[in-house]
């Protein structure tokens, strides 16, 4: 470490200096030598950062106190074998054929995955085994992202991650089936950190959907803290499907990178259903002329949940087009943050950007923080954006009514139409399907919206 | 003999404190159609809005009678299972919910309460298929959300589709002539008269006498300021289309 380090370093908590020597001794005896100093990178940055606060503006909305003030613990492996295939099935994309992955606590279960080693051009397996087997491409990527962003969990995610999925499609090859990343917790005390790095590359003309789908067996207040990469070559399609559903006393903090090429078309999805506090940080780099990206969300949230999406696409070539659409549903005292920055470069002419926020407050305690942005620095684009904040639509309701539809059925209905819109853009059927059923059974599981019960 | 379907008698209300109907009179009998008229401001979406059960009105005095039973006190809902239509001066869009899905939940919700059997996707769509011709409308139009992009022809005509799909025993049109051409005027008539039978009865509202060239009334009535102040033949709406409203008012100075 650097002398100016050392100040920042000795006043950080002791836990997580403790438990990094763990970490940089494991990797030393078997991680590739040019990872360590990526690690200590990470952790210098963090302990300059710490953890985010609500003065700086990338967080203004999102209180991370509770997550700071948890023992910082990083999570062991599970020695129960109680985790079923069964559970994996049953859960959701579980019934979806394809390669699958599973990690539980952050550690690879060979038990319960299916992976697939190199064989017509798809390579899906660990990040840590692709530290053997593709060291060069990971070493290429892997630390791009995080070295210009200052984004605190992700510097602490470079020094500590555990493991992940390496995900390598080649050149031309389509895929039938989607890849699924299962990212399970069994976790039984507070505290325990589950640290996951993700690397994606589609090769130039890919075409395939990945699904992440992190969910929880048990109720304690551990924390999940990803970071997945996607690189997406030129004319390459990806599907991404993020299915968040952790335990509400869970903390899921999530960073989102996509790196995309000319003509490529990334559509990713973030279903945000789980846990206390869920932030996504999304950022998009779009590097080539003529591609399309999708980000397209929905939280449904409830109690003293939190969920925040924090996003910024950056068009730096000609004919790009990114569409940003999030749509909210909050009861209770639940809390949704949406900002969306869209950021147009003086050479990124005939840029198509849109951005929508919609949002349904269910209860009056709920609240809602959006904040869409455009900043264009160039002269010939077609960018619009914004905002909805409100309660059902009482000519809605009439209307439907006026058919003969009752009340209830006519909420029902304008609250499944409003998830519907989300859903809708889904590409993969079955996926799209079953989130639909499963989305519209979670709705009417809030005694709010059920059927045959009347508003308080 | 013919029943009564609707006896409004001295209704008055209002908004928030502001009268805006004085004691109005209306008696429609099975068979019938009446045609109301007046100008802007006169109270008429008001009235229409009472009779399909929006909320926010106050009724101060009178009542409402619809097959002799209390209509104020039915939801909007139990009054369109009871055969109530109300085609929207201004029909609302609501994207996100499919044409199909919607309509064949209000027609099963009228079936049910019917006593009859809910019908299936296939049923559904024999139902709704000839119907969809009747009105011009397009083949994609039952996969499309409910109005949401329409033009303004576009939801008029959908207001009449779906009343025809509804089959209703009261249908109350609120300007529904507004804003459409020629022809489509016709095909909204038509749907209409298509509905026409000596058991149900239409409450027509319009501002234009031309509507009346199409679909014929048995009576017309003039609201002003809240009041029927003159009920006549269809002869009375061909004399209002060439002396104006004017006359009717004066002569109600001299008589009051
Ligand atoms: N919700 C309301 N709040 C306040 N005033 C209203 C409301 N609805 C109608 N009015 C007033 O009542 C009068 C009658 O309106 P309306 O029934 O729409 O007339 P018409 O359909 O004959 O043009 C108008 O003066 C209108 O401004
Ligand atoms: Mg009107």
């Amino acid at each position: 470490m650097t002398a100016t380090e050392q100040p920042f370093i000795a006043t950080m908590a002791n836990p997580i200096l403790e438990q990094f020597d763990r970490v940089a001794k494991r990797s030393a005896n078997s991680e590739p030598n040019w990872l360590l100093p990526i690690r200590k990178a990470g952790l210098s940055k963090f302990s300059e950062s710490g953890f985010p606060t609500q003065r700086g503006e990338d967080w203004r909305f999102t209180n991370t106190a509770q997550v700071a003030k948890l023992p910082f613990q990083l999570s062991e492996k599970s020695t129960s074998e109680s985790l079923t295939s069964d559970i994996l099935n049953d859960a959701t994309f579980g019934s979806l054929g394809g390669i699958r992955l599973v990690f539980v606590n952050g550690f690879y279960s060979e038990r319960l995955s299916d992976p697939h080693h190199n064989s017509n051009g798809i390579h899906v397996g660990t990040l840590s085994r692709g530290f053997e087997t593709a060291a060069d491409l990971i070493k290429q990527h892997i630390g791009k992202c995080a070295s210009n962003d200052d984004n605190s969990f992700e510097h602490l995610n470079a020094a500590f991650f555990q493991d992940g999925a390496f995900v390598h499609v080649s050149a031309n090859v389509h895929l039938e089936e989607p890849i699924h990343l299962v990212f399970v917790s069994t976790e039984e005390a507070s505290g325990a950190t589950i640290h996951l790095r993700n690397l994606v590359i589609a090769e130039s003309g890919a075409r395939f959907t990945l699904t992440e789908n992190y969910f929880s067996i048990k109720g304690v207040s551990y924390v999940t803290n990803t970071v997945t990469n996607f690189v997406v070559r030129d004319s390459a399609f990806v599907e991404h499907i993020k299915f968040q559903d952790e335990s509400l006393d869970a903390f899921h903090l999530a960073t989102l990178h996509s790196d995309l090429g000319a003509a490529s078309r990334y559509i990713s999805h973030s279903f945000a259903l789980g846990a206390r506090l869920s932030r996504n940080t999304i950022r998009s780099k779009l590097n080539g002329p003529g591609l399309e990206c999708v980000f397209n969300g929905l939280y449904i949230t409830r109690k003293d949940q939190v969920a925040d999406h924090h996003m910024v696409i950056e068009h730096t070539q000609p004919n790009c087009a990114s569409h940003e659409y999030f749509n909210g549903i909050l009861d209770d005292q639940s809390k949704g943050i949406f900002h969306g920055r869209i950021l147009v470069q003086p050479e990124a002419q005939k840029t198509d950007a849109k951005q929508t926020n919609k949002n349904i407050l269910l209860s009056d305690s709920a609240t809602v923080n959006t904040k869409p942005q455009l900043e264009i620095y160039a002269d010939d684009v077609k960018c619009t954006h914004g905002a909805t904040i409100g309660q059902l639509n009482e000519e809605s309701i009439f209307y439907l009514r006026s058919r003969g539809i009752g009340q209830e059925t006519a909420r029902r209905m304008l609250i499944h139409s409003f998830a519907g819109e989300i859903i809708e853009r889904v590409d993969y059927k079955p996926a799209r399907e079953e989130l639909d059923q499963l989305i519209w059974s979670r709705l009417e599981q809030n005694p709010r919206l059920s059927e045959n019960k009347q508003l308080p | 003999m013919k029943q009564p379907i609707l006896e409004i008698t001295n209704l008055h209300a209002g908004v928030e404190g502001k009268q805006i109907l004085k004691g109005v009179n209306l008696r429609i009998t099975e068979g019938e159609v009446h045609a109301i008229m007046g100008p802007n401001g006169s109270g008429k979406s008001t009235l229409a809005a009472i009779l399909a059960g929006r909320e926010g009105y106050s009724i101060t005095e009178g009542q409402i009678h619809y097959y002799g039973k209390d209509l104020l006190e039915m939801s909007p809902e139990a009054r369109a299972r009871e055969g109530v239509f109300l085609a929207f001066q201004y029909p609302v869009e609501i994207p996100g919910v499919n044409t199909t899905y919607f309509l064949k939940a209000a027609v099963n919700e009228v079936r049910k309460h019917n006593g009859l059997s809910e019908y299936d996707a296939m049923e559904f769509l024999n139902l709704v298929k000839e119907k969809m011709k009747i009105l011009h409308l397009p083949e994609d139009f039952l996969k499309r959300p409910v109005n949401a992009g329409f033009s303004g022809g576009e939801k008029k005509r959908n207001e009449i589709f779906q009343m025809v799909v509804l089959d209703p025993k009261l249908a109350i049109l609120d300007e529904t002539d507004s804003g459409l051409d020629i022809d489509a005027l016709k095909v909204v008539s038509a749907g209409v008269n298509k509905l026409k039978r000596q058991d149900n009865a239409q409450l027509v509202i319009t501002h234009y006498q031309r509507l009346l060239d199409y679909i014929i009334p048995d009576f017309v009535h003039v609201l002003f300021n809240g009041e029927i102040v003159r009920t006549g033949g269809k002869e009375l709406a061909l004399e209002l289309e060439e002396r104006g409203y004017d006359w009717i008012l004066k002569e109600e100075l001299q008589t009051a």
